[in-house]
């Protein structure tokens, strides 16, 4: 990655993105507020409000009417966003799955928090990873810049005619939304050259009379939803091409699919997403100095799952720790289970240990990362552990 | 029939898609006992009941076999038969 730091801004992880999306053009832009999404929906709302964005900004009732009203953007031929987190997110669900299936290119930044019950506000993945499997791609950013550049990229992804499928931008909530970090903001200019205005093949026009999202019987249902699965594998090459592009217009490049960090020679493998990865890092960097073999894989794109290249990424390593911000209650994890699932008809028969970590908003520091490598040690020697709650407090239990 | 992606459909798609195949059952005119009092025809929610050489004939490509013209038929004329598929 080279940043230009001379064109860099301190600036809040929420009005980054705002100011990308900003970039983006859209034609209407329809959220409800929520923390911790909320500053990115208000930079939005003063941007529109100061003339600098020439968008309508709706301001609706719910989060099942701010997806509604974007489906009827889209199928009158508007490029429209949203963005969301936790409670808002389960309340687009029915949206979300109408959204795919009518192929409507819709991007959404979803600003990861913990589901309730209880209550709690603060960051884990529980909200986008439990929504994995309702036909959107899946983006998972590591930090602020990363945030701006794949919403840029997510409009070209949903876009473009073989993928038509809706795209969440993933950052965790407060750790990414409501830091200050230096960024590097979008020029417009380029930002309009990389993406271009929004044409699709087909809108709701009186001239030229259409259905959309006509009645499918069991003769063609099944054929619809292959439709929706093939533009999803097609576009593991189109998230990986237009990563490339970007980096041809903006200089920066973090891995397509996925992204690794010493990987080339580690043992012990810590496959997760988001944010933490740069704490990750640093656990990393200390454990080096040390002579431990460890390596870091970091997804980011989840949805589609780069089965293959998880394969290929992966084919050498002696252990792989699954550190995730969501519980499958009754089942594992999403992400280790989908990993497992990955390499089950493959060759490789490396142990696959699981880690829940930091729900609701608790700290994963670089002695929990220690800890898991101490696991995937243990799991080395046989000791495997498949399943656990890292840094579970049992004296309160 | 090819399938648009996203379920997008032009207009008048009930021609080419036939809805009549979740029938069970299926109306069988006696036209003996008819009067041709065209109650059948008014009242099929589907409006698949059609005159045709002065008999009344339903289509079956969309008839759902829901049984109201045999229920309002006045002189019993229409009788409903499950149908072996």
């Amino acid at each position: 990655m080279s940043n230009n730091t001379a064109n860099m801004k301190v600036v809040e992880g929420s009005y980054a993105v705002a100011h990308a999306v900003m970039c983006c053009r859209p034609d209407v832009i329809s959220a409800y507020p929520i923390t911790p999404q909320t500053h990115i929906v208000e930079n939005l709302s003063q941007m529109v409000a100061n003339g600098e964005l020439d968008s309508e900004f709706l301001t609706v009732d719910s989060e099942f009417s701010a997806l509604s009203v974007l489906v009827g953007v889209c199928a009158a031929g508007g490029r429209g966003y949203s963005s969301t987190t936790s409670q808002g997110l389960a309340l687009m669900y029915e949206v979300l799955y109408n959204v795919s299936g009518l192929r409507m290119p819709l991007v959404m930044n979803v600003a990861n928090r913990a589901m309730g019950a209880p209550l709690n506000i603060w960051n884990d993945q529980q909200d986008s990873i439990g929504a994995r499997d309702v036909g959107w791609i899946q983006i998972y950013a590591e930090n602020v810049q990363e945030a701006v550049d794949a919403t840029l990229q997510a409009y070209k992804i949903a876009e473009d005619r073989e993928i038509r499928t809706p795209v969440m931008v993933c950052m965790d909530g407060f750790v990414l939304t409501h830091v200050y970090e230096p960024v590097e903001l979008l020029d417009k200019e380029k930002a309009r050259e990389f993406l271009p205005d929004f044409k699709p093949e087909h809108i709701l026009d009186p001239a030229r009379p259409m259905t959309f999202g006509a009645f499918a019987d069991p003769s063609t249902y099944t054929e619809f939803r292959y439709q929706q699965f093939e533009a999803q594998l097609k576009a593991l090459s189109k998230i990986e091409e237009v990563a490339r592009q970007f980096e041809e217009s903006f200089g920066r490049y973090y891995g397509g699919l996925l992204d690794g960090y010493f990987l080339d020679d580690a043992e012990i493998v810590i496959v997760t997403l988001g944010s933490v990865v740069g704490t990750v890092k640093d656990a990393i960097d200390a454990m080096r100095s040390e002579g431990k073999k460890v390596g870091l894989l970091k997804i980011r794109s989840y949805r589609p799952f780069p089965v293959q290249a998880l394969r290929k990424a992966l084919k050498d390593a002696a252990v792989i720790a699954v550190m995730e911000k969501d519980v499958a209650i009754g089942g594992e994890a999403g992400l280790v289970t989908d990993l497992k699932a990955a390499f089950y008809s493959s060759s490789s028969r490396t142990p696959i240990i699981g880690f829940a970590a930091g729900l609701g908003g608790r700290d994963i520091t670089i002695k929990d990362i220690r800890k898991i490598v101490e696991k995937a040690e243990a799991a080395r020697k046989g000791d495997l552990s498949e399943f656990e709650f890292l840094a579970l407090r049992k004296e309160i239990l | 029939m090819v399938i648009k992606a996203g379920s997008l459909v032009d207009p008048c798609s009930t021609r080419i898609t036939k809805t009549g195949a979740w029938r069970t059952f299926v109306p069988v005119f006696d036209h003996e006992k008819c009067i041709k009092c065209s109650l059948c025809e008014i009242y099929c929610p589907e409006g698949c009941i059609h005159q045709e050489e002065g008999l009344y004939i339903p289509d079956l490509d969309y008839c759902k076999g829901c049984s109201v013209c045999a229920n309002e038929c006045p002189r019993m004329a229409i009788t409903m038969v499950l149908e072996e598929k």
